[in-house]
């Protein structure tokens, strides 16, 4: 095919999409909102993505070791913990730096019977963990319980079960109502072709007398359906990507109440252009196809 | 050129149109397909472009065996194949230079021959001055011109027309049986369904006469044999 016969193939296609002008209209902005709600679903889950690893990095495993081991013994428990596969850091908080430390958070008012505390400090050893990997936080709390000499692993168990399973959860909704979407604008596409096929039918039946060949007769269709939705994905990823360059400058970069950092404008761009432009093209190129296969028998 | 070999043809819906058709048709004959109406004249012409396939038999046409030819390789066979209507099939919002030179956009010939050859073929159908003009603001002699001009500009070896002067007055229609001489003159094959007594009685060619789907009649230089 030379490029002077694919041009006239995408003229064609075009004139045909002019031709009728409504269900052109109807199928791109089918195609458009299925793409803004698939792209708006992505921007939310990128996000997200970044705030569980921003928030899992956060987290970290609190040892309490048994009151009874003194701060030499407790240095040889943390020892075994950072040999422990999976952790990134340990850090050694003594019985005085406890005390030290409560002593901050409760206030001066109670420092009388502190006072009396220090003299037999009744404070375990603690150590403060961090997984080198955010999703094996659990993993390693349940390694460090089973040391000996470790008295109590708090891990934050529960809080980050239920961050994945909330994401888990948008995600899965997101995709199930994306799916049903993309299903609907390929069958708009396909209807809108199988109009400009009857209207076109006379065309069709002359070039067909005259020798043209099949897929010569099928091109103007199939590209009929790439530029609805080239075009019906161009218009959501300009919005998406506007809105978030604009709302991220207005939020100077971080999300408002939980003050995670957001990904940047031009990463976004990248990672939601691929998927929309991918999508979109599909549900073109699959719409011309079925409705060529479907309501043009050459 | 043409040939067939006790051909039938049933339709899906049980109806028989053809039982048992065998006949030659040589390169450079211009030959007449008569019968009443429903007698299977049409089926005949239109298994020559294999508009329609064949139940049963085989049917050659320029070297094409057509019961092998698949379906993508059909295209080839109708460049070798002009095919005249009674209703002209013009494509209504194109001049009559567009709609002779879409025959040969479509072949994807380059744009400076199809300019050539189609000034060149409107001329010899004698519309070399309205190749602008579009059919409806055309006679109906002028429209079946622009049609018989796209079936002759990609040169084929065969004209088949199904009733081209169905639709025409006795004069235009003379008009048009002339150029259909012409065009048998310069040894293309011409095959012709009609209902036209005065043209077959008077311009005598080879006729072969359809009923209830069997050649009854096959006659060098032979005469309609109708009333009507």
């Amino acid at each position: 095919m030379t490029i002077r016969v694919i041009g006239r193939h995408i003229r064609e296609g075009f004139k045909n999409l002019i031709r009728n002008g409504w269900m052109t209209f109807a199928s791109v902005s089918a195609v458009a909102i299925t793409l803004l709600i698939l792209g708006v679903s992505l921007v939310v889950a990128l996000n997200a993505q970044q705030l569980s690893r921003y928030v899992a990095g956060q987290l970290e495993i609190n040892v309490f070791l048994d009151p009874k081991l003194t701060d030499a013994q407790g240095q040889q428990v943390a020892q075994e913990v950072r040999r422990l596969p999976g952790v990134e850091s340990v850090q050694f908080i003594s019985k005085e730096k406890g005390l030290a430390q409560l002593q901050r958070d409760i206030g001066s008012d109670y420092n009388d019977v502190l006072g009396e505390l220090s003299a037999k400090n009744p404070l375990p050893v603690q150590l403060v963990v961090k997984a080198t990997d955010p999703r094996q936080t659990l993993a390693v709390g349940e390694e460090i319980r089973s040391l000996p000499g470790v008295h109590q692993v708090n891990d934050g168990k529960s809080f980050v079960d239920k961050l994945f399973a909330f994401l888990d959860a948008v995600r899965n909704i997101g995709l199930v109502f994306v799916a049903a979407l993309i299903v609907t604008a390929m069958f708009l596409i396909s209807n809108t072709i199988k109009i400009t096929i009857f209207a076109r039918r006379r065309e069709i039946e002359i070039m067909k007398l005259v020798g043209a060949t099949n897929w010569f007769i099928r091109w103007p269709f199939i590209w009929e359906g790439i530029l609805i939705g080239a075009i019906g994905t161009m218009i959501p990823y300009g919005i998406i990507v506007y809105a978030y360059q604009s709302l991220f400058d207005r939020a100077g970069g971080v999300f408002f109440a939980l003050a995670f950092p957001l990904m940047p404008t031009a990463e976004v761009a990248v990672r939601v252009g691929e998927v929309l432009f991918t999508v979109g093209l599909f549900i073109g190129i699959w719409g011309g196809v079925m409705s060529v296969r479907r309501f043009l028998r050459v | 050129m043409i040939e067939m070999h006790d051909v039938w043809k049933e339709y899906p819906n049980g109806t028989v149109a053809l039982s048992g058709i065998s006949v030659k048709v040589k390169k450079g004959e211009f030959i007449y397909v008569v019968g009443p109406s429903g007698a299977g004249k049409s089926t005949f012409i239109k298994l020559m472009y294999r508009e329609e396939r064949p139940t049963k038999g085989h049917i050659f046409v320029n070297g094409f065996n057509i019961e092998r030819l698949k379906d993508r390789k059909v295209p080839y066979l109708r460049r070798n194949i002009g095919v005249v209507f009674q209703d002209f099939k013009l494509l209504h919002k194109l001049t009559a230079y567009e709609n002779v030179a879409f025959a040969l956009e479509v072949l994807s010939v380059p744009q400076r021959q199809i300019r050539r050859r189609v000034r060149d073929v409107l001329e010899w159908v004698g519309l070399g001055d309205k190749a602008d003009m579009l059919p409806s603001q055309l006679s109906g002699g002028e429209q079946q011109r622009i049609a018989v001009a796209r079936a002759l500009v990609n040169n084929p070896a065969v004209i088949i027309a199904d009733e081209p002067t169905g639709n025409l007055d006795p004069d235009t229609s003379w008009g048009i049986m002339k150029l259909f001489q012409r065009i048998n003159d310069r040894g293309t094959t011409i095959v012709m369904a009609t209902h036209n007594k005065d043209i077959v009685n008077t311009m005598r060619k080879r006729v072969i006469a359809i009923e209830n789907g069997r050649i009854v009649r096959d006659e060098p230089r032979g005469t309609y044999g109708y009333d009507d």
